[in-house]
């Protein structure tokens, strides 16, 4: 049995499920990063000192990342604008660069840890470090998770194109959905935790 | 932009993706700058509340613009709004329950 409403509207919502179901999944991500935001919060009220970001962390190694993810964000809404107009080619090179981003911030975000690691900085140092590993770890899960989507669109996935390409955009739509999630916490997380 | 969810499209709508795909970069081009502006304030160590400020002032507006363009919620199905509405409820209540442990005890007393 087919999954009903991938292509054509529900008449009650005016929408795919899969709209609704991805902007569902969004709500709860969005309490789940708000509930750590309100820990941030309740900790640096609470605390009666607190180090500013920049002289713990590498801010220009972050500002690199943020904008390697807004640029991650552009790629991603081009690739499905490629679809849209019907030029596959062109949105595997948009969805390639998108991925090759992500694994930039992964990688770049591997290099901030190992220096902290190095210089004996772990989550059990001190309130700072231990929200700041525990925002930007979860953070870096979810670029990690959309990479996995990404790929998988780019690679095994695009078969879909070839029967069912209005699916296809659907589900690119949606994966993009998810990536600028991802892109819209960070821009939260950078100035909070590396600037403040 | 949920209109152009049901089928890729040739003719009129390409051209409308164009108009879109305008806007995406112009969209990016904001983001640069704005990201540079966040930065440069940074570095004027201003007093926290004054920095927290503007901080969150210049991550609100990128964030929009993110929410706006990139996931086309300028123009987006009701239900849709209606879900984030819910959403945004609660995350304002979240962000408040840090707020009233500073009067910890206020109720009781």
């Amino acid at each position: 049995m087919d999954i009903p409403y991938t292509v054509e509207v529900r008449r009650d919502t005016g929408l795919t499920n899969g709209k609704i179901g991805i902007w569902l999944f969004l709500a709860s991500e969005v309490m789940l990063f708000g509930a750590l935001f309100a820990s941030y919060i309740l900790i640096r009220t609470g605390s009666p000192s607190w180090p500013r970001g920049d002289t713990m962390l590498n801010v220009p190694l972050a500002t690199v990342n943020t904008i390697v993810l807004i640029s991650s964000s552009v790629t991603m809404v081009m690739a499905w604008a490629s679809l849209m107009r019907n030029r596959f080619e062109t949105f595997r090179i948009y969805m390639g660069l998108t991925i090759l981003c992500g694994l930039a911030f992964l990688v770049i975000k591997y290099f901030e840890y190992s220096a902290h690691f190095h210089e004996g900085a772990l989550p059990s140092t001190n309130n700072f470090l231990a929200i700041y590993f525990t925002l930007t770890g979860l953070h870096g899960l979810h670029v990690l998770g959309g990479m996995a989507v990404n790929a998988y669109f780019w690679g095994p996935g695009a078969k879909l194109w070839k029967t069912n390409p209005t699916w296809f955009t659907n589900r690119v739509e949606h994966a993009g959905l998810f990536w600028h999630f991802v892109d819209l916490v960070w821009i939260f997380l950078f100035p909070t935790l590396y600037l403040l | 932009m949920s209109d152009h969810t049901a089928a890729p499209m040739a003719g009129d709508h390409a051209v409308d993706i164009d108009k879109h795909v305008r806007i995406y970069i112009t969209v990016f081009v904001a983001l640069m700058v704005l990201t540079i502006v966040t930065v440069t304030v940074s570095r004027f160590h201003l007093p926290v509340p004054i920095a927290v400020t503007i901080a969150l002032i210049v991550a609100t507006i990128k964030g929009s613009l993110v929410a706006c363009y990139f996931m086309h919620l300028i123009s987006e199905k009701k239900l849709i709004y209606a879900v984030l509405g819910l959403t945004g409820a609660f995350f304002l209540v979240l962000l408040a329950v840090p707020a009233i442990t500073v009067h910890d005890g206020f109720w009781i007393h």
